[in-house]
């Protein structure tokens, strides 16, 4: 077996940017499959792209903007009637931490 | 006449001439839907009493003589990944099952404008992501063709629903290929217009530099009629093109005397289904027989195409989900302890397999110490992938090749995610060159399954892909076969 | 703090834009309305949304950039910084990153008598985030609330080189930023509502080192003397832990105003992995040079080339000038005004001391809705040159004038406010009180000098108010020897 491309603690990184809960089957699983893709993807070294632009826009366009002119907003209950959990005129959260 | 089984164009001319009614269209839709959609799973959603409110509404202007054009009263559905307002939206997933969109998606509002009527909301692979619609977080859909195989994806529903007569036409969407792979898979007419033709404004984004919206329809006739409608500048839509949008049915019957064909060698490889390749070869020689000239074509960099898109793709969706966070809108896991652990369980509960695979590989493929090696990378073998279609089209008008390299495979057939991915090798490069492609049946296997022909032009040339699609369909009675279902 | 060691200091200012409407949607910017009220599909990240730049935030980032001398990059483009947190609609802002709008700028600061020129790093546009509301501190509160009105308002974000080398720079850099921002009408340079912010980065290292010491970020700094408290707080505690030998742990801490600390705030030791990448729902920006040509030949007198102006054209201080020019609004007030009126210097004076003493404020508003106009004022000022009243009558005509909005004339009129000159009223004045205060004379002409003030004042009484002080000082002086 090739040496893998993706380890486990880089699958653990990667969920907690992603903010995913994997349990420990599903992280090994995932590792699997990421490391055959990603073995795939590696024939993308092979090429030369030296000197090549990426592409960001499948169109070439520039300078797209509009003016300043208000528009209505839309009204609050339409804003938070797909609210999980509201609080009066708020969306209301659980207790925030950082990471 | 059973009025399922007419085309948009045949039906508006049974309403101009006052021999049936939208309500009766939409009576007839809905009843089919009914009888069928249990063993074929296209609809997500059926709004049946806005069908028959809006048919109703069609028919006073239809007997008044003033249609809105081409598409009033025409019953039709959309892919459940287009915003419908006070209609809910899932996107074929478990974290947007109550979502209710307080909006219209700009093709939504338009076709509304034109006078549609909608049947329902269609069946996806979990935010359009997958090439057999088995990853809808709530049910497969089956192909009309054989009920034990996919319809293909991500728009299975889409494509399913016009294959089986249950939508005169309906939009799906294309980011690698799931507009045309169902359509190649489903035996009916598939559009993926130019990037930039159609506005993005309420689709829920997946890759938003690949996505488009475009129709499935029963012949291109009625490709070429959707197509105007939702085509066009939206200013709600940064990256949709100002260019004017031409009456595209207008143009259709001018044949293909002198257009230029490119046959890419690359479009043939191993291993491919030889009744697809041969289904093809053939379609190019009626083609020529009708007056095209075919030249082959080398477009080099195919085959990194899929591995450039599995980066760039991923990367986007990763970042396009990241608000699927439980705090406005959508699925919030109960019992969190705080706001991370709030995130991390809904995320895990509301999203599936596939889904979570590729939020993975973006995230990881933008990662610090990885953008440029897989990100950055993937970027500048897309502008290759690009240039080989540039240099093709300074010698050819269209390039023709198949849409699959195989036909509809079996339900659950397709495990490895790798194998699932490697379906869409024809179709994905389109999607990086930002082209427009559109599949149509161009033969079936022996075993009675479809066999799709892609056609792929200059960026904003649709009329010359309807055009020689329109030519092809005339020559040949491929669109008019129906799947074995009542 | 040890003459061995310099501190390195750079602010990072973050500039709500007086835009009508939000960076990337129509919906308003302006304060206060009720909780979301001012928010739409596209700044509330619904599922389908897709943003579009507001033309004018350009523009105005393009002014401050020019205003700032900086280079304008004219291929420039958005891009996503990714990250977790409930105000951010997306989870992800959308910001500039590696191509921003501008860069390589400089701003010339004054502090503690010497001119430094402090460089501008860049300068670029994004968008701002929701409200958090809890109970308590964020640490405590079991749950909190989203407000997304602000969500979406367009933020110029300026990041200056680390040039400052003490806490007064800072404030002075952060002074006249915020006096650019206010002239060229982008910003209203509010700190306490926060339309203006301001982050800090510091380090210590030694004297002429080149390499720079571990950095930490220091936020929650809302006024200008935050800023300067917090950054001399911050100085001393890493002087003294660098000291003790104790390592600078690289982290953000939050300058707490109550018990006048830095504590920290989160590690920055796993700092954020932002992910960026080019925004592809925004095409990039080409800034051709006629549109910046358009904006420089567009942009007002600014604050450094006014106080130069003033000093030179007004014969002012240059602290006048600087205090009068800290306002575009006083500064014209202050020009009506001084250039009907052949003493400029007392018109500063007179603004500076009696205006800004009943003036709550001295922004536009303040100064429109004065109800002293440059007119009157001159007019004030007429009336004590030409001797009708005394300077101190005059104090008390503003005040009058201020409450009233009427003419000084009318009231000096209508209150028979006239100073009293003639000396033969004010001879008999004199000498009542130097027959009634006999004692007082005698106080002053054993050497208490103080009485003087004393007479004077009961000369002042025994005329209203109304007698010419230097008139009743020359009387006095006259008449006291001869007692």
């Amino acid at each position: 077996m090739s040496e893998p491309r993706i380890s486990m603690k880089e699958v653990e990184h990667v969920a907690r940017l992603s903010r995913l809960e994997l349990s420990e089957a599903e992280k090994e699983r995932m590792r699997r499959e990421l490391d055959s893709i990603l073995a795939y993807i590696d024939k993308l070294r092979a090429l030369d792209t030296e000197g090549v632009e990426p592409t960001s826009h499948a169109v070439p366009m520039t300078n797209v903007l509009r003016p300043d002119a208000p528009r209505p907003s839309f009204p609050q209950d339409e804003m938070l009637a797909n609210a999980p959990e509201r609080s009066g005129e708020f969306f209301r959260v659980p207790k925030i931490i950082e990471e | 006449m059973t009025l399922t089984l007419l085309t948009i164009h045949e039906l508006g001319a049974r309403f101009r001439s006052g021999e049936s009614s939208s309500a009766e269209a939409a009576q007839a839709y809905l009843e089919r839907i009914e009888a069928l959609d249990p063993q074929v799973r296209a609809f997500l959603t059926v709004t049946r009493d806005q069908a028959l409110t809006q048919a109703a509404a069609a028919d006073v202007r239809l007997k008044a003589r003033k249609p809105l054009g081409p598409l009033d009263g025409i019953p039709i559905a959309l892919k459940d990944v287009l915003c419908t307002r006070g209609i809910r939206t899932t996107c074929g997933s478990k974290i947007l099952e109550r979502f209710v969109p307080p909006y219209d998606a700009t093709v939504v509002e338009r076709l509304r404008g034109a006078g549609a009527v909608l049947l329902g909301k269609l069946n996806m692979d979990e935010f359009a992501m997958g090439s057999s619609t088995e990853n809808s977080g709530y049910f497969a859909t089956r192909n009309p063709w054989d009920l034990g195989r996919v319809p293909g994806g991500s728009s299975g529903g889409s494509a399913a629903a016009v294959s089986a007569d249950m939508a005169t036409a309906t939009l799906g969407t294309d980011t690698g290929g799931s507009i045309r792979q169902p359509a190649a898979f489903c035996g009916t007419v598939g559009l993926k217009p130019t990037y930039g033709r159609v506005s993005r404004y309420g689709l829920v984004a997946f890759a938003s530099s690949l996505d488009q919206i475009g129709p499935f329809a029963k012949d291109v006739e009625d490709a070429a009629h959707m197509l105007r409608v939702i085509a066009g500048h939206d200013p709600m839509d940064s990256t949709s093109v100002d260019a004017a949008v031409p009456d595209y049915a207008a143009e259709l019957g001018t044949g293909v005397a002198g257009l230029k064909l490119g046959i890419p060698a690359e479009y043939f490889i191993d291993g491919m289904d030889p009744e697809v390749e041969a289904a093809v070869r053939d379609a190019v020689k009626t083609l020529e027989k009708l007056g095209a000239r075919a030249e082959p074509v080398s477009l080099p960099h195919t085959e990194y195409g899929l591995a450039a898109y599995y980066l760039i793709a991923p990367a986007e969706c990763s970042s396009n989900l990241a608000r699927y966070d439980g705090v406005k809108y959508g699925l919030r896991a109960p019992k969190a302890r705080d706001i991370v652990d709030m995130y991390s369980k809904t995320r895990a509960q509301g999203f599936g397999r596939e889904v979570k695979r590729r939020i993975m590989l973006g995230t990881y493929a933008l990662s610090a110490g990885y953008h440029d090696a897989y990100y950055g990378k993937a970027q500048r073998v897309r502008t290759l992938v690009r240039r080989d279609f540039q240099q093709a089209f300074e010698r050819v008008d269209l390039i023709v090749a198949p849409t699959t390299p195989n036909v509809a495979f079996k339900m659950g057939e397709k495990e490895d995610p790798l194998q699932m991915y490697l379906n869409d090798v024809f179709t994905i490069p389109v999607n990086l060159a930002g082209l427009p492609g559109l599949s149509m049946p161009a033969g079936f296997t022996r075993s009675g399954l479809p066999i799709g022909l892609q056609l792929i032009g200059r960026p904003f040339d649709e009329t010359t892909v309807l055009r020689a699609a329109h030519a092809f369909e005339r020559a040949t009675d491929w669109h008019a076969r129906k799947p074995p279902l009542p | 703090m040890d003459n061995n060691l310099e501190s390195v200091i750079g602010l990072e200012v973050h500039a709500q834009l007086l835009t009508a409407t939000k960076m990337f949607c129509g919906c308003s910017t302006a304060f206060g309305a009720a909780p979301n009220t001012q928010t739409c599909p596209v700044c509330q990240g619904m599922p389908g949304s897709l943003p579009v730049i507001n033309g004018r935030a350009i523009e105005f980032g393009i002014k401050t950039a020019l205003a700032l001398g900086c280079t304008v990059n004219p291929l420039n483009r958005f891009a996503r910084k990714h990250y977790y947190y409930p105000d951010m609609p997306k989870n992800y802002q959308i910001s500039q990153y590696e191509e921003p709008l501008a860069e390589h700028g400089r701003l010339d600061i004054e502090a503690g008598g010497a001119a430094r020129a402090i460089g501008i790093q860049r300068l670029h546009l994004e968008e701002d985030v929701g409200k958090l509301l809890h109970e308590g501190a964020l640490e405590t509160a079991q749950s909190s609330q989203v407000d997304f009105n602000r969500a979406g308002v367009p933020l110029m974000e300026i990041v200056s080189q680390p040039d400052l080398r003490s806490s007064d720079e800072a404030a002075a850099y952060l002074k006249a930023l915020r006096a650019i921002v206010i002239y060229l009408r982008v910003c209203d340079g509010n700190m306490e509502e926060g339309s203006l912010r301001c982050d800090a980065n510091i380090s210590l290292r030694p004297r002429g080192a080149a390499e720079y010491g571990t950095k930490v970020e220091i936020k929650n700094m809302n006024s200008f003397r935050n800023v300067q408290h917090a950054l001399e707080y911050e100085i001393k505690r890493q002087a003294r832990a660098l000291e003790t030998g104790e390592r600078i742990v690289q982290e953000t801490r939050l300058w707490d105003p109550d018990k006048s600390v830095t504590v920290p705030m989160r590690s920055k030791e796993f700092a954020h992995d932002y992910r960026y990448f080019p925004e592809p729902d925004l095409p990039p920006l080409n800034v051709q040079s006629a549109w910046t040509e358009e904006i420089r030949a567009g942009l007002p007198e600014l604050p450094a080339a006014r106080r130069r102006r003033f000093m030179e054209a007004y014969a002012l201080s240059a602290y006048d000038a600087d205090l009068l020019t800290q306002s575009p609004a006083l500064a014209e007030y202050f020009e009506a005004a001084a250039k009907d009126f052949y003493r400029p210097k007392r018109v500063a004076n007179w603004v500076l001391n009696e205006l800004l003493r009943e003036l709550p404020g001295d922004d536009e508003k303040a100064i429109a809705a004065c109800p002293v106009p440059p007119a009157h004022l001159v007019g004030l000022m007429t009336l004590i040159e030409d001797g009708t009243i005394s300077g101190k009558i005059a104090k008390d005509v503003f005040e009058k004038m201020y409450r009233s909005g009427e003419s000084a004339q009318a009231i000096v009129s209508r209150e028979g406010l006239t100073q009293v000159l003639d000396e033969d009223i004010l001879r008999k004045a004199v000498a009542q009180v130097l027959s009634e205060h006999a004692k007082v004379v005698e106080d002053y002409k054993s050497g208490k000098k103080a009485a003087l003030g004393f007479l004077v004042g009961q000369v002042m009484k025994a005329t209203q108010g109304k007698a010419n002080p230097a008139a009743v000082n020359r009387l006095l002086a006259e008449k006291l020897p001869q007692v």
